[in-house]
């Protein structure tokens, strides 16, 4: 049975972690996402779970602490944003590379400079290759339905890699909203026990973590870290159904929504994706065939599904949330376009930037879009194929 | 509620605004609304002008922008009418509520040629009277009720007094402050409502 309520998207993460009540949390203190282990500190002091939280100095420290607790084969995790995950660098890719189910409660927010506190997702979009899983969240009631698939993708037997839940800074993680909640006791029995095969405490098989690898190794070790990125798909996707089937909410890779017969579709993730699908069903009502994938898992990326997806349509925006400074636009235009080419898929493509900073994403930006994308294939307009959106003019600065 | 509005708040910070949209979320979904209740974040001074928002619809709210075309608009400082272009977008039909202690007569001619309803109530007054201290978010709470018609005044009224009673637990004594602060609120606004 679940129960309706109303909450924020770090409330809802903090709950979630509450009802899986990890072995152990380090973390420290960063907004936006600063709200998560304030209210799991809580629900600690109030004997509400039995987590182990432990207060570091830096979130170098809490990663780095976090990777310790779980090689001695404690479930862990952490939360942080921007700048704080920045500072987690080195020990991501420790993370990943030393096969450690750990999790990341990220709550977006954009990187240095000019120093801002608001959304974008240049902080994961910039960890995109440490080897972490990484799944995207519209709203609130996302963002607590993938806390809770985390540990389970991570910690199965064919996978064994971090993962990191995002949501949008202050956008999702600081606006109230109805949700609905799981019973406690649902999803404990959904988590599970852990159960790690090899770990650091375990009394008379001796292992070791992180040990240095020459050159005949190192490479073997890469490439099985990458195949299980590659196995993670199927579990990601038989967790989302397993999820589906017990509480009835959820998406797999991503979310189709009015794609089958679209003739333009966006691309986009997290909170502005609810916003677009409002565009879309008021654009449908005007006769305009628009529709809206939304991704939801980033790594791995879906290439083969996505392609797949975008076969039928005229024109595709592709929306990124970050800037890659390569002239060329973000990673997720990078990614679609690199898909669309292996699989021979060769749809009009325009790639958009948008919301930087916290920069507004409103349904009237979509609208514009959209009409930019009609414009685009039926040859009345010629645009560039990388394109910012709600970009301010010299007059209006 | 037929179909749903949109209300923009503009205070200062440390007056609670945020607060207030918070409020409003969370006694609407107890009557079973589609709520969304969120601020407008820049860097956080006490006395700079922010903006908090709420999004109250009978079906699900997928919207994440701010709100630039709301049905309500609710000042909690009046000075901030001097900086701040509070009636932009402000629909024609829609209404503004002012914490003034100004006249109505004397707001009218600052709102830009607003042809809209202008509510304006004195919560500091209320406020001091019914806590002895100034918070001006549940009489501005009270007056977004009153003036939109959301819900019940009755079933206003005791969603409010469970909400204190859970949030006050360990404070008691500013529940029934708060109640008058609510009441107060709707007896000041009675003959605006008449009027309008």
């Amino acid at each position: 049975m679940s129960v309706k309520d109303r909450m924020s998207g770090n409330e809802a993460v903090a709950y979630a972690i509450r009802q899986i009540d990890p072995d152990v949390m380090p973390a420290f203190p960063i907004t936006p996402s600063t709200e998560i282990p304030q209210m799991v500190s809580n629900y600690i002091a109030n004997g509400m779970m039995n987590t182990e939280f432990i207060p570091v100095e830096s979130e170098h420290s809490s990663m780095s602490a976090t990777i310790g607790a779980e090689a001695a084969g404690a479930r862990s995790l952490t939360a942080t944003s921007s700048c704080g995950l920045a500072l987690m660098w080195e020990e991501l890719l420790v993370a990943a590379s030393n096969r450690m189910p750990c999790v990341l409660a990220l709550v977006n927010r954009t990187l240095s400079g000019p120093i801002n506190i608001n959304c974008d997702h240049s902080d994961s979009m910039g960890a995109r290759d440490t080897g972490w899983i990484q799944i995207y969240a519209e709203n609130n009631q996302e963002a607590y339905d993938n806390m809770i698939q985390a540990f389970p993708i991570a910690e199965d037997k064919r996978v064994h890699l971090p993962v990191m839940i995002c949501q949008d800074g202050f956008i999702t993680s600081h606006a109230v909203q109805n949700i609905e909640l799981n019973e406690d006791s649902e999803v404990k029995e959904f988590v599970g026990e852990y159960e790690p095969e090899e770990f650091l405490l375990n009394k008379g098989n001796p292992v070791a973590f992180g040990p240095y690898a020459v050159s005949n190794y190192s490479m073997e070790a890469k490439k099985a870290q990458e195949k299980a990125m590659e196995d993670s798909k199927e579990v990601i996707i038989s967790t989302a159904r397993k999820y589906k089937e017990r509480f009835g909410r959820g998406f797999e890779l991503f979310e189709e929504y009015r794609t089958n017969d679209a003739d333009y579709i966006m691309i986009i993730m997290g909170s502005a994706a609810g916003t677009a699908k409002q565009a879309v069903d008021d654009l449908r009502k005007k006769g305009i065939k628009a529709g809206v994938l939304k991704l939801r898992v980033f790594r791995p990326f879906p290439s083969e599904e996505i392609a797949n997806a975008l076969k039928n349509c005229k024109c595709v925006a592709v929306m990124d949330r970050t800037e890659s400074y390569n002239g060329n636009g973000g990673p997720l235009s990078s990614e679609v376009r690199a898909a669309l080419f292996e699989y021979k898929i060769y749809p009009e493509v325009v790639c958009y930037t948008y919301g930087l900073s916290g920069r507004d994403f409103t349904v009237e930006n979509v609208y514009e879009i959209f009409d930019e994308l009609s414009g685009v294939s039926e040859g009345n307009i010629d645009i560039k194929q990388h394109r910012y959106i709600n970009l301010r003019t010299k007059e209006e600065a | 509620m037929d179909k749903g509005i949109e209300i923009r708040w503009h205070g200062r910070g440390g007056q609670g605004a945020k607060t207030a949209a918070l409020l409003l979320a969370d006694v609407c979904f107890k009557t079973g609304a589609y709520v969304q209740g969120f601020p407008e974040y820049g860097p956080e001074r006490m006395g700079a002008p922010i903006t908090a928002f709420n999004r109250i619809s009978p079906e699900d709210i997928r919207v994440h922008s701010n709100i630039y075309y709301p049905d309500l608009v609710v000042v909690v400082d009046d000075t901030l009418l001097n900086s701040v272009d509070v009636t932009a977008g402000l629909k024609e039909d829609g209404a503004i509520i002012i914490n003034t202690v100004r006249p109505r007569d004397e707001i009218i001619p600052l709102l830009k040629g607003y042809k809209g309803k202008v509510y304006t109530i004195d919560a500091r007054d209320i406020s001091v009277k019914a806590l002895g201290k100034y918070f001006p978010n549940t009489p501005m709470l009270s007056a977004v009720v009153a003036v939109t018609g959301l819900m019940d005044w009755s079933l206003f009224i005791r969603e409010m007094r469970s909400s204190y009673e859970h949030k006050f637990s360990k404070k008691p004594e500013v529940i029934e402050g708060n109640m008058n602060a609510l009441e107060l609120t709707y007896e000041a606004l009675k003959e605006q409502l008449n009027e309008n």
